[in-house]
């Protein structure tokens, strides 16, 4: 097992060295500069401006740069904010975000997890069809429908819930969470009804089931294991893809969170920005990737013992 | 667990019980208490660095903070005393001496002196420093020299500190809005031994403005800045007015989606918007004691044509677009009544300059025209392209029109909506037929709309090129002895522009907002101005009232 | 998955009655009978809409403005009085056709390569699954941006863009799925009977882990449909008057409180699609499903 990550981390170095390049080369592609505005700058402001930013360098020059930079932990300045860096945002930003993503995860978990497996227990009825039609609806209402719907009916019609904000009024953490979860959380009713029913189908389930042993047994003891594998597969890069796709949800409740700024340097062209938070993604992603494809192999006895053997 | 929806009911009844929500104190209630101004403002300001940012919510904030030689005031928007007291100019208008208040302090009690402004428009126009809005000091002489880097010495600029008190600025030409720009951001003075404490006079990006750094000048003090939540400013205890700031802070929010503003608004989290919904004007427009307030706005909303490709290299084509145009129709139905239909590039009344009238919308002119060009009921043309940035707003609009043309000229128009930043590059490139495009102004002054339009200028866009045109505006216009010598010849401009017609003009802009009854103090005006130091908001101010 | 699709399949399978026996089966599951009907009538409707629609998508009364329903637009009318039903089957054209076959795309991409990484294992594996962590970190509006640019507008791109996208989770699926069957014994069978890979992979493990794979399709149709919306605000896509349900339903959204209308029937049409692709796929997938026909 210990080898199998420790291969794992050696090789997130060439996949988060490929997005870098890959990413550097490609920002600088696209058209618009991050000093075009509006409001035409004279030539000579510009030569300006691209000097504060060693943008008149040769690019490779730059790339080297930038690489020396990134080792030491720097991601340099942003464009977007004079004066900060992209070290300073990304730590403003995270906590937020992460903090949303988790609550959004457990709602999603909890509601989607339980929905999809007890919808499996017994498919093609009523216990079928009532929580897979809630998360049909769940998977129809994108964030950025089902979020002000909530905030129409608990912030202002009823008057419940604050309708904005994070951490500054209490409860202002409950709206964004559902909203961001709500999607997750059919995913994870329909992948996992389908995993469940997949498992509940194998002899070995069958065979537990003719021993006599209770449902319940059967269900948490020998199927949940396997069941839930696409579910586990589907987390890693959900949980990744939760913490760049809330960016909807932090606009909708003006949330200070890392999506917010994500979305918005690539709009604004802040190189050192996209670069920043997209490495800091990627490492993200490879350690959720990693660390679902470690709980699915703990998940499942087989693999685990290949694994383990490695 | 059954349907999700009703455990969503559940689960948050149930939070709500816990959290004892009982409709806790809204922003502002306890503001109105306070005295704290509880202000939507659009998006988080890329700094508050004055010589370095570009921007709408910067300028609020900044206006805040600092303070120029000159203010406005919000009702007259005539130039009142800031930084100077007073202020003599010469008969020619070319030397204005500036007499500094000796009462006005920086936020750490140091005096603001002549010599700081000095300092601070040399940082503004050097060189490598790379201010965006270093034209602004341009009527000054050498300024234009020294920011091109022609020349190294900075004496040489007319900018000259007689003593702490006395600013002396000699001018190129007389420049009537040079009093106006002494209150845009870029002008304000910065503290000189506070930037260097953070390093040099050309770096722009360091760390004098974060909480703990920031001396400041104006009538608030910055007290907490936290990224894309909130600004907070408190009441400033040097600021040489203070016993005229009725407000004890003033707290800034990012609102980046109008629909979530709105909704803060609703719920008593703001006290005023930075905009409204255009679907949601309507709804408040029809309520009585409406807290929807809109007034003209100093920019326009027009359409760029490229006069140096074809087909829109034909002039009677582009009258025949512009004709065909029903703006007042448009303004009633699209944009709900919100906007005032424009026929010329300068917004009527622009500090008492009205723009000709040239044209009409006029459909059987808008035909011949047409038909004129060589393309009788639209035949023979190609379809024509309209580029615009992906927003709401600049869709309906482009959407409305595009089956305007195609009822009223039989021609087809290709909508084509871009990303902001491909739209600007798009647009410098003039790459498109036709394009979205607004111009916002900086001062009041005619001048300020009819610039964009010289020969080869950056904002000009369009290919448009007269000779006569760049002479008024360039030479003979400065001359001008009296206002309406000057405004006569901004109206021969402006006729010799509209007659080649490489711009459809749209409308003018209004500005919207949301104001809670309870703030009072806040005129509406042109320029979309507020001045803080105004506004106050009503404690005895009771719900209760509205129903009166 | 269509039906075309299915009857496809079933001529490449010809000789084993599998596919033959699914459809049997799935012609007893009403629910999926029901979704399969429904569905094929949103395509009849689509296809036919220029020929039916009660009004020309892009004629507009800006007099009558947004407008309930009524007697003359059962469904109402948006902004530019444009009738609305009208707006909605022209809508569902794009929506659907973008929906299935970028789906299509994902999926063709993503099994195989999900299928391929998990059976060989080892290396390849892990190149393969590492350039998928890659394909997610990479920066996707930059990248979307650059196509419009290099590429200018068209469906195919927009296919290609979605589709690129969402073959990411599907191949992790796969993989996982194959990654456990292959250890199962039936596979361990077939491998020492000299079964050829591609045989194994096509015959035993794509069918075996249909179950998961036919429900992540039909949740990614619906997000292609929604995503489709997204790049048309970037630039890719479509282009108005033009429009499509997912446009449809954003703009819908910001004015749900004033006109309600204009978000409710293309969020019921959407959800229906929704509804039918899902019994359909469910029935499919029970109907294909080897153990539980045994029953």
């Amino acid at each position: 097992m210990w080898r199998f990550i420790s291969l794992r981390l050696l090789q997130a170095i060439p996949v988060i060295l490929v997005v870098i390049t890959v990413t550097f080369f490609l920002v600088r592609v696209a058209p618009g500069g991050p000093f075009d505005s509006e409001k035409a700058v004279t030539r000579e402001v510009k030569a300006a401006l691209e000097a504060q930013y060693k943008l008149d360098l040769p690019l490779y020059q730059q790339y080297l740069a930038y690489l020396g930079d990134l080792a030491h932990g720097d991601l340099g300045p942003s464009f977007k904010y004079p004066g900060r860096s992209v070290n300073e945002l990304i730590a403003a930003g995270f906590p937020v975000t992460a903090e949303l993503g988790f609550y959004a995860l457990l709602v999603a978990l909890c509601i989607g997890g339980l929905a999809g497996i007890i919808a499996s227990l017994r498919p093609n009825t009523a216990q079928d069809y009532v929580p897979m039609s809630a998360a049909m609806i769940g998977i129809c209402m994108p964030s950025f429908l089902l979020g002000p719907l909530l905030v129409l009916v608990f912030g202002i019609y009823l008057d419940w819930l604050p309708v904005s904000g994070w951490g500054d009024i209490p409860g202002d953490k409950i709206l964004p969470s559902i909203t961001l979860g709500a999607g997750y959380a059919a995913y994870i009713a329909r992948l996992g009804r389908a995993g469940m029913l997949e498992v509940l189908n194998q002899d070995y389930i069958r065979t537990a089931r003719a021993k006599g042993l209770p449902e319940w047994q059967v269900v948490v003891k020998h199927s949940l294991r396997g069941g839930l594998i696409p579910v586990v597969a589907f987390l890693g890069p959900a949980f990744a893809g939760l913490l760049a796709g809330s960016f909807v949800v932090e606009t909708i409740f003006q949330i200070p969170g890392l999506g917010r700024f994500y979305v918005q340097a690539a709009f604004n062209r802040d190189y050192t920005m996209i670069l920043g938070t997209t490495v800091f993604l990627s490492v993200l992603i490879v350690m959720f990737n990693l660390l679902s494809d470690i709980v699915a192999a703990w998940m499942n006895p087989r693999l685990r013992a290949q694994y383990g053997s490695h | 667990m059954r349907p999700t929806l009703l455990w969503l009911v559940f689960f948050m009844s149930s939070i709500c019980a816990l959290a004892g929500c009982t409709g806790g104190e809204s922003n502002v209630a306890s503001g109105n208490r306070d005295g704290i101004f509880h202000f939507g403002n659009g998006s988080e300001p890329q700094g508050l660095d004055p010589h370095v940012v570009t921007g709408v919510p910067e300028n609020k904030i900044l206006g805040a903070l600092f303070e120029g030689l000159t203010v406005k005031n919000p009702y007259t928007l005539e130039p009142e005393p800031g930084v100077a007291s007073s202020w003599d100019v010469s008969e020619d208008g070319r030397l204005i001496t500036f007499h500094l208040n000796p009462k006005a302090r920086w936020s750490n009690g140091d005096p603001v002196t002549a010599q700081d402004f000095v300092w601070s428009w040399k940082r503004l126009l050097t060189p490598a420093f790379g201010a965006e809005y270093a034209y602004m000091l341009y009527p000054i002489v050498n300024a234009e020299a020294f920011n091109k880097g022609e020349i190294s010495d900075f004496d040489q600029v007319g900018a000259k500190a007689i003593d702490d008190l006395t600013l002396e600025v000699t001018l190129t030409e007389r420049t009537p809005y040079f009093l106006q720009l002494m209150d845009h951001y870029s002008t304000y003075a910065v503290h000189p031994p506070t930037i260097e404490a953070h390093g040099q006079i050309s770096d722009r990006f360091t760390a004098w403005t974060r909480v703990e750094n920031m001396v400041n000048n104006g009538p608030f003090n910055l007290k907490r800045w936290q990224l894309n939540r909130r600004i907070e400013v408190e009441k400033s205890e040097t600021y040489w007015d203070r016993d005229n700031v009725k407000l004890n802070g003033i707290v800034y929010y990012p609102t980046e989606n109008a629909i979530s503003e709105e909704r803060m608004f609703r719920v008593g989290q703001l006290h005023y918007t930075n905009v409204v919904p255009l679907t949601k004007i309507p709804v408040y427009q029809d309520r009585e004691n409406t807290p929807y307030v809109q007034a003209p706005y100093l920019g326009t909303y027009y359409y760029l044509l490229n006069t140096n490709e074809a087909p829109t290299d034909n002039l009677l084509l582009r009258k025949a677009l512009s004709l065909a145009v029903d703006r007042q129709q448009l303004s009633e139905t699209v944009l709900k009544g919100t906007v005032v239909p424009a026929y010329s590039i300068t917004p009527p009344d622009t500090l008492g300059y009205y723009p000709p009238r040239l044209f009409s919308f006029d459909l059987e002119k808008a035909r011949d025209l047409l038909a004129q060009a060589g393309y009788p009921e639209g035949e023979g043309l190609p379809v024509l392209q309209l580029t615009y940035n992906t927003q709401e707003d600049h869709r309906k609009l482009a959407v409305a029109l595009q089956q305007m043309w195609k009822d009223n000229l039989n021609i087809d128009v290709e909508l084509i909506n871009q990303e902001w930043k491909v739209y600007l590059d798009t647009v410098t490139n003039m790459q498109f037929q036709i394009a979205r495009r607004g111009w916002i102004g900086d001062y009041i002054d005619p001048n300020n709309f009819l610039d964009l339009f010289l020969s080869g200028g950056g904002n000009n866009n369009t290919g448009f090129a007269d000779p006569v045109y760049d002479e008024i505006i360039l030479q003979l216009a400065p001359q001008a002895q009296t206002k309406e010598e000057r405004y006569a010849l901004f109206e021969q401009a402006e006729t010799r522009l509209m007659e080649q017609m490489p711009i459809i003009p749209i409308y003018t802009y209004t500005s919207k907002h949301l104001v809670h009854p309870s703030v009072n103090g806040l005129p509406s005006n042109v320029m979309d101005y507020l001045n803080m130091k105004y506004v106050w908001l009503d404690k005895d101010w009771q719900p209760q009232q509205e129903e009166q | 998955m269509t039906v075309e699709a299915i009857a496809s399949l079933e001529k490449a399978e010809q000789g084993t009655s599998l596919w033959k026996d699914a459809w049997i089966r799935l012609r007893r599951n009403k629910l999926a009978l029901f979704g399969l009907v429904l569905l094929s009538l949103f395509i009849i409707i689509a296809l036919l809409t220029p020929w039916i629609a009660p009004y020309s998508y892009q004629a507009q009364n800006l007099e009558l403005g947004a407008s309930p329903p009524s007697a003359d637009h059962w469904l109402g009318t948006d902004i530019f009085g444009r009738d609305l039903m009208t707006q909605i089957m022209y809508g569902g054209r794009i929506s659907l056709a973008v929906g299935f076959v970028a789906t299509a795309v994902a999926l063709l991409i993503g099994v195989t390569w999900g299928a391929v990484a998990g059976y060989v294992g080892g290396r390849t594996d892990a190149v393969m699954m590492r350039l998928v962590d890659i394909m997610y970190a990479l920066p996707f509006m930059i990248f979307i941006v650059l196509l419009t640019v290099v590429f200018g507008r068209n469906m195919l791109l927009l296919f290609l863009a979605i589709g690129a996208v969402e073959w990411l989770t599907m191949a992790r699926i796969m993989r996982g799925q194959v990654q456990s069957l292959r250890q199962q014994e039936f596979v361990e069978a077939a491998i020492s009977l000299g079964l050829s890979p591609s045989t194994l992979i096509r015959r035993h493990l794509i069918p075996n882990a249909l179950g998961p794979i036919i429900v992540y399709t039909t949740l990614t149709i619906p997000n292609v449909m929604l995503l489709e919306a997204f790049l048309s605000f970037l630039g890719l896509g479509i282009q108005p008057p033009q429009t499509s349900w997912g446009l449809l339903i954003s703009y819908g959204a910001e004015t749900m409180e004033e006109y309600p209308w204009l978000l409710i029937f293309p969020g019921i049409a959407l959800t229906l699609t929704l509804f039918s692709l899902n019994f359909l796929g469910d029935g499919l997938r029970d109907a294909l499903d080897v153990r539980s026909a045994k029953d």
